[in-house]
């Protein structure tokens, strides 16, 4: 009978149904980070129970870890301790730790697909809600919170409730100026920040077929944006050449062995969905939020929405939104004037995130007024840019070039915004309070126009931008 | 592990009106730079709190007369955003047993039953009801039954819906689940034998 990917995989890793109605499933790869872990541990011990399969648990710190010294011990003492405990908990268990020493530390989910740990066909699970970004490589892969962080760790399972799958077609040619990112927040905008609880997206169609590895990621990583908890896209020669030779693939004649299961588990072109969406990827244009949640975006030659004009529902939600972020209703975002620009996150700070930002502030210079970050996703991310002498056209450009880390998109770690500043920013989420300032406001949108805002000093068009050079 | 079942929550209503109440509200991140969960609960809210009383206003998580209430009642997609169990911890650890809304984040709906917390659903109007007899009256008793899938409020009473599953697991108290992945635990190394990836046997 045809399946899609998320049954066939579901199937492969049920153990049995629980009394209650649960699924009980197999994690086969569980990541783990300093942050939503130590409670789980110390939950662990006090059972006296130890950690069942050891060598599929995989650690990183990214988080709390600071971007601009990264030298041991922290000066932040919270950071440092919070570190300590991850490195004793990983000691303890035999857990294996990327820590900066390695020279593979990172985002964790920069890192496992970085590394070949995540790999097609595979259930992942992580105390962090962007482990959909894994599902780009066919993987089912989800964000669990801390109690589930000890199921995992103690049983190598799960209880789940199943979930539906909704196939997000996506057809024709981007835009020059749009990106993974404007399709995703596309997407969020069309269905809903809840649009997707209690399915798994499936993003297909040919536009998705012609993304990167690097760009399907960016789709997959705000799955949960629109709500969904699992975002994925099938395993095809995209994934199996991006996966080629990454340190924890199987080599050889097992990597040809590999790829054909990994095919097997694809859905099947006659498989059934639960719902299906189409999306017109021509008629996208380079998107950037103006609210309080990433469903609350427009083009950024649109005018924002205003109360009046809205549906019942949603006036007391737009209204909030334009007070706290200081936008007037009707106006334009094109021409907001910002004070920081970020590139960097899990959503868009890998090699090809930095490169197109990088194309963009060539021979340019950040506004005076504007303080501007690159903080790229992981290590070997930093070092590849390096490589290519990325770093010195951002530094030229008045950029800060920093160490790997999760930085300011949620700021844990010393990254932040002061008062109410206004960051131009490539990571996931645009939530009060979310980059380290209770007042601060984020405006989402693709590296690119990160880039070129920085150098405006504020929002700019991307399309006219590159236009005038 | 036997736990404790629960089938029915009584005490008074803190009503949270709102949609898309994400969990970076709930806990701002510079709280979670901690390594337990204690203490959580007075930094519930913290920066919409302080932004309220600036303005000169207060949230109801801070106003006394809510003071001890043990049910929370929300709008829909409560919790969304991050997969932090800190929200849920902040709310349980606040003093709240049981949540009455239009709908959740399944993140924050799942950690919330691994909390024994249950997040009972109901529409609209019938929540527009709830808060306004609450708000009216804030020592008003309320019951979340979940035998009888009903929440009262006074003479008023109000259908509530929560999935089989969820609801099974409260009832016989099985809601923490480790033991029950840990039973029959050489089914799961049967499971992870047969998954190539695991075996390293590509077929």
């Amino acid at each position: 009978m045809p399946a899609t990917l998320l049954q066939k995989v579901w199937d492969a890793h049920t153990v049995r149904k629980l009394p209650n109605g649960q699924t009980q499933l197999f994690i086969g790869l569980h990541l783990i980070h300093e942050v939503t872990t130590p409670q789980a541990f110390d939950m662990l011990r006090a059972r006296g129970w130890h950690v069942r399969f050891p060598e599929r648990t995989i650690a990183t710190v990214d988080h709390i870890v600071p971007t601009r010294d990264q030298r041991r011990p922290f000066l932040d003492v919270m950071a440092e301790d919070m570190f300590s405990a991850l490195e004793r908990n990983c000691r303890d268990e035999g857990i294996r730790l990327f820590d900066m020493t390695t020279g593979s530390q990172g985002i964790v989910h920069v890192i496992g697909p970085e590394m070949g740990l995540t790999q097609p066909g595979m259930t992942i699970a992580c105390g962090d809600s962007h482990t959909s970004t894994h599902g780009a490589l066919g993987a089912v892969a989800f964000g669990i919170g801390t109690s589930q962080v000890r199921d995992v760790l103690a049983s190598q399972c799960l209880a789940m409730e199943p979930l539906r799958v909704r196939r997000i077609l996506v057809r024709g040619r981007l835009a020059r100026g749009v990106y993974a990112k404007d399709v995703i927040l596309e997407i969020i905008r069309r269905l809903g920040v809840k649009g997707g609880v209690g399915y798994a997206y499936e993003y297909a169609g040919d536009t998705v077929e012609r993304m990167s590895m690097d760009e399907r990621m960016t789709m997959c990583n705000m799955s949960i944006e629109g709500g969904a908890r699992v975002g994925y896209v099938n395993p095809d020669q995209v994934t199996f050449d991006y996966l080629r030779g990454r340190r924890f693939v199987p080599q050889g004649d097992d990597f040809e062995k590999a790829c054909r299961w990994w095919s097997s588990m694809a859905s099947d072109a006659n498989a059934g969905y639960d719902d299906e969406v189409e999306i017109d990827a021509a008629a996208i244009r380079p998107t950037v939020t103006w609210g309080i949640n990433p469903g609350q975006s427009v083009y950024v030659d649109e005018p924002l929405p205003s109360p009046a004009s809205a549906a019942q529902s949603e006036r007391a939600g737009i209204d909030e939104a334009l007070s706290f972020m200081g936008l007037a209703a009707g106006s334009r975002i094109r021409g907001t004037r910002i004070d920081v620009a970020f590139v960097g996150s899990c959503t868009n700070g890998r090699l090809s995130d930095l490169r197109e930002a990088a194309k963009v502030i060539r021979g340019r210079h950040v506004a005076p007024h504007v303080r501007a970050l690159v903080v790229p996703g992981s290590q070997p991310v930093r070092l590849a840019a390096e490589r290519e002498g990325l770093d010195r056209i951002f530094i030229d450009a008045g950029f800060d070039w920093r160490g790997a880390g999760c930085s300011m998109c949620l700021a844990m770690n010393p990254d932040k915004l002061e008062g109410r500043e206004i960051c131009a920013s490539s990571s996931n989420r645009n939530f009060k309070g979310r980059q380290g300032s209770p007042t601060g406001r984020t405006l989402l949108m693709s590296p690119a126009m990160v880039a070129a805002a920085a150098v405006a000093g504020e929002v700019v068009d991307i399309r006219e931008f590159v236009n005038g050079d | 592990m036997a736990i404790e079942k629960i089938q029915r929550i009584e005490g008074r209503g803190l009503p949270l009106p709102g949609d898309n109440i994400d969990t970076d509200r709930i806990i701002p991140a510079r709280f979670l730079r901690a390594i337990t969960f204690e203490g959580l609960e007075t930094h519930l809210f913290e920066d919409d709190r302080k932004q309220l009383a600036a303005a000169g206003s207060i949230h109801p998580v801070a106003d006394p007369k809510y003071a001890g209430a043990t049910i929370l009642l929300v709008n829909a997609n409560f919790g969304c955003g991050s997969s932090r169990e800190h929200a849920p911890q902040a709310i349980r650890r606040y003093g709240i047993r049981a949540v009455v809304g239009e709908s959740y984040s399944e993140i924050f709906f799942g950690n919330s039953v691994a909390l024994g917390m249950p997040c009972v659903t109901t529409d609209h109007s019938s929540l527009a009801e709830l808060m306004q007899l609450v708000g009216k009256d804030p020592g008003l008793q309320l019951v979340v039954d979940l035998e009888a899938m009903r929440v009262s409020a006074g003479e008023k009473s109000f259908t509530v819906a929560l999935p089989s599953t969820a609801r099974e697991s409260f009832l016989d108290g099985t809601w923490d689940a480790t033991g029950l992945l840990l039973d029959r635990f050489e089914e799961v190394e049967a499971v992870a034998e047969a998954l190539p990836y695991v075996s390293g046997s590509w077929r």
